[in-house]
């Protein structure tokens, strides 16, 4: 067995230089922010609470913030896949952090973008900064919600520290709004903050989950876009993968296995998964689930992002009915920390919604999955007959 | 550079590289529009910062999801952008750029290039002139566009229709019956809602208006979709009216 040279491959990383003209993505974003502001071009929103350092790609200590965040949604996760974000909010309460679920947010509006182009730069800064804006008005710091937005997100931030008739720009649009241009001293997925908190998460947990086999498709637009600003791990993969999603499934004790096209995109295609989906079919079983299925064999393949949750899900039907060797359930981190933690598998993780057959997971982690149907159609009982207009929290903890 | 300008009607006799605009399914324009489209694609500030020549390695390619399944090819884009091959760039904007996946797989390019931002700086030049391949890549897109634009959430629960998603099996048929229920048993209350992912406060989004007509993001789809452009106009301008907002 190789073994990998862990402490000269992070000497190395620590010490990583690019010469002025090599622009990928910035060292130290959190810097020429704080630089920003200093010259009066922006507003820096602070963490101002408990923290959690972890480390980045090339070394940079990034600080999570553990609670009183503001949750950017996502559209498809709320829209589609709405087990996801209450999931996020379930593990949160569970573990006792405060949190804010804004109606002033609206969607980062990249999966348009990468899907149709009709929009701009500025009008992409400008969605991002609002968002912002209307966080540091709460005084709760964001939480971001969608890969996607995240990815975009970092994205914008570096645009905006480049390019600073950007900046005038939307400074102008801003004004407009009566708001200023704000960005996050840094900017946080959850599944970094679930990784960041997978001690806690795991101390909580009640159900065994080491019989469980995972796998593990990161998010292209977790750690491929502006990569520098990821969490690595020298304790997982050999630092040489995100740690995100791993580190909390081996925390929970389940066991995750590699397979060969973990870097390969999952076929979302953000115009594809709408008006292409031959193609996102195709890549989905073909070069991620079937090679998973061979390689891996895994109860579970979890992962971290809105897009490839439903692509990796619902792919799966139409290859099924060619006989393909598919057929394995696909849930993101949180919902899979969230059962592990107890919670519900439809009030909570609403897995109704999800096309890949979940039931033998839910058996291998000791869930009645007929009981928990049966209890949740008491529940649907309940709002039918005008008993109760809404469920909430108490009501998914009854 | 051996192309010349055919015009149309003109035998084509291209470069050996390029596909014959006759297979090829679009029409041949000038080269000095090939080369304005060009020039509009490197005045982009983010050009600078995705470009900085090819290795001509492959390492995009082997990594690259749409270069597997279509006739695309990241390092094709990079290479054409660095030669300022005005020809083969044009014939990327009208076939090749909506293949792309957005993934950005091919920013572990040892260069430091980024083909897909090349390919996104592409496509919004594309759009803005109104190019045919924009609008082919809008059809059956239209309502979404509505929908980001309009609401602030680009996909809602109502969009789960079988007739829309007949390949992701029964369940999605199961939510669309359910809909209405399965929504209010969710325990957060901004997701009540069937029409928007979540529930977008009225302040929020006439913001978001005021960010799509000032930054000229409406307009861009004036040429590509000329009814939801007039559709989103009459929407936006009629919100802001009812505020007292002058535009
Ligand atoms: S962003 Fe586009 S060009 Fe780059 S790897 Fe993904 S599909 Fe290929
Ligand atoms: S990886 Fe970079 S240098 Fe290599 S072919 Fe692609 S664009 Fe060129």
């Amino acid at each position: 067995m190789t073994t990998i040279p862990v402490e000269e491959v992070l000497r190395k990383k620590q010490t990583f230089e690019r010469g002025d003209e090599d622009r990928r993505s910035l060292i130290d974003p959190r810097a020429e922010l704080l630089a920003l502001e200093a010259e009066g071009e922006l507003v820096v929103q602070r963490i101002d609470r408990e923290a959690v350092s972890v480390a980045t790609k090339y070394g940079r200590e990034k600080r999570i913030q553990k609670a009183h965040l503001w949750h950017h949604k996502s559209c498809g996760q709320c829209g589609h896949i709405p087990g996801y974000s209450t999931s996020i909010f379930w593990v949160m309460r569970k573990l006792g952090y405060d949190y804010h679920d804004p109606q002033d947010q609206t969607s980062c509006t990249a999966w348009n973008y990468y899907a149709s182009a009709t929009s701009n730069s500025a009008a992409q800064a400008a969605v991002a900064v609002r968002n912002f804006a209307a966080a540091r008005e709460t005084g709760y710091f964001p939480l971001i919600h969608c890969g996607t937005s995240y990815g975009h997100y970092k994205e914008v931030r570096e645009e905006l520290i480049r390019h600073p008739e950007l900046r005038d720009e939307v400074r102008k649009i801003m004004a407009r709004l009566g708001k200023e241009l704000v960005l996050p001293e840094e900017i946080v997925h959850y599944s970094e903050w679930f990784y960041a908190m997978r001690h806690e998460i795991a101390a909580k947990a009640v159900r065994d989950v080491s019989g469980v086999v995972a796998t593990v498709h990161p998010a292209c637009h977790y750690y491929k876009l502006v990569e520098g600003d990821a969490i690595y791990d020298p304790d997982i993969y050999g630092g040489q993968r995100t740690a995100v999603v791993t580190g909390l499934a081996q925390a929970l004790g389940a066991e995750v296995r590699s397979y060969s096209t973990w870097f390969d995109c999952c076929g979302f295609g953000f115009r594809h998964i709408l008006v292409q989906r031959d193609f996102t079919r195709s890549f989905a079983t073909l070069r991620k689930i079937e090679v998973m299925k061979a390689e891996a064999d895994p109860d579970v393949v979890l992962t971290h992002d809105t897009g490839c949750v439903t692509t990796l899900d619902k792919s799966q039907f139409a290859a099924q009915a060619h006989q393909r060797n598919v057929g394995v359930a696909v849930l993101s981190d949180a919902q899979f920390a969230a059962l592990a933690m107890g919670a519900h598998p439809y009030k909570v993780c609403q897995l109704h919604w999800h096309s890949a057959d979940y039931r033998p997971l839910l058996e291998k982690m000791g869930i009645d999955h007929e009981q928990a149907w049966a209890e949740f159609q008491a529940d649907i009982k309940r709002l039918e007959n005008g008993e109760k207009r809404y469920l909430d929290w108490d009501d998914v903890d009854a | 550079m051996t192309q010349t300008d055919t015009g149309p009607g003109a035998p084509a006799e291209a470069d050996a590289r390029l596909k014959l605009s006759a297979a090829a399914g679009y029409a041949d324009v000038p080269l000095a529009e090939k080369e304005r489209l060009f020039d509009e694609v490197r005045a982009d500030p983010r050009f600078g910062d995705y470009l900085y020549g090819c290795y001509e390695c492959g390492i995009c390619v082997a990594v690259c999801p749409s270069a597997r399944f279509y006739d695309f090819s990241p390092r094709r884009i990079a290479q054409a952008a660095a030669r300022e091959d005005a020809e083969l760039v044009y014939q990327q904007m009208v076939e090749d750029i909506w293949e792309c996946s957005q993934c950005f797989s091919c920013v572990r390019c040892p260069r430091g290039n980024n083909p897909g931002g090349l390919v996104t700086i592409m496509r919004e030049v594309a759009i803005n002139n109104g190019l045919a391949s924009a609008k082919e890549a809008l059809v059956g897109y239209s309502r979404i566009i509505y929908k980001i634009m309009s609401t602030g959430t680009q996909v809602s629960p109502d969009m789960l229709q079988e007739d829309a998603f007949p390949d992701w099996g029964p369940e999605t048929a199961d939510v669309s019956v359910n809909l209405d229920l399965w929504r209010r048993a969710l325990p957060p209350e901004t997701l009540h809602t069937t029409n928007t992912g979540w529930k977008v406060a009225d302040s929020t989004l006439i913001e978001l208006y005021l960010i799509w007509l000032h930054t000229g993001a409406l307009d861009m789809i004036a040429d590509v979709d000329p009814s939801l452009h007039a559709i989103l106009t009459e929407v936006m301008e009629e919100r802001l009216e009812e505020e007292g907002i002058e535009i």
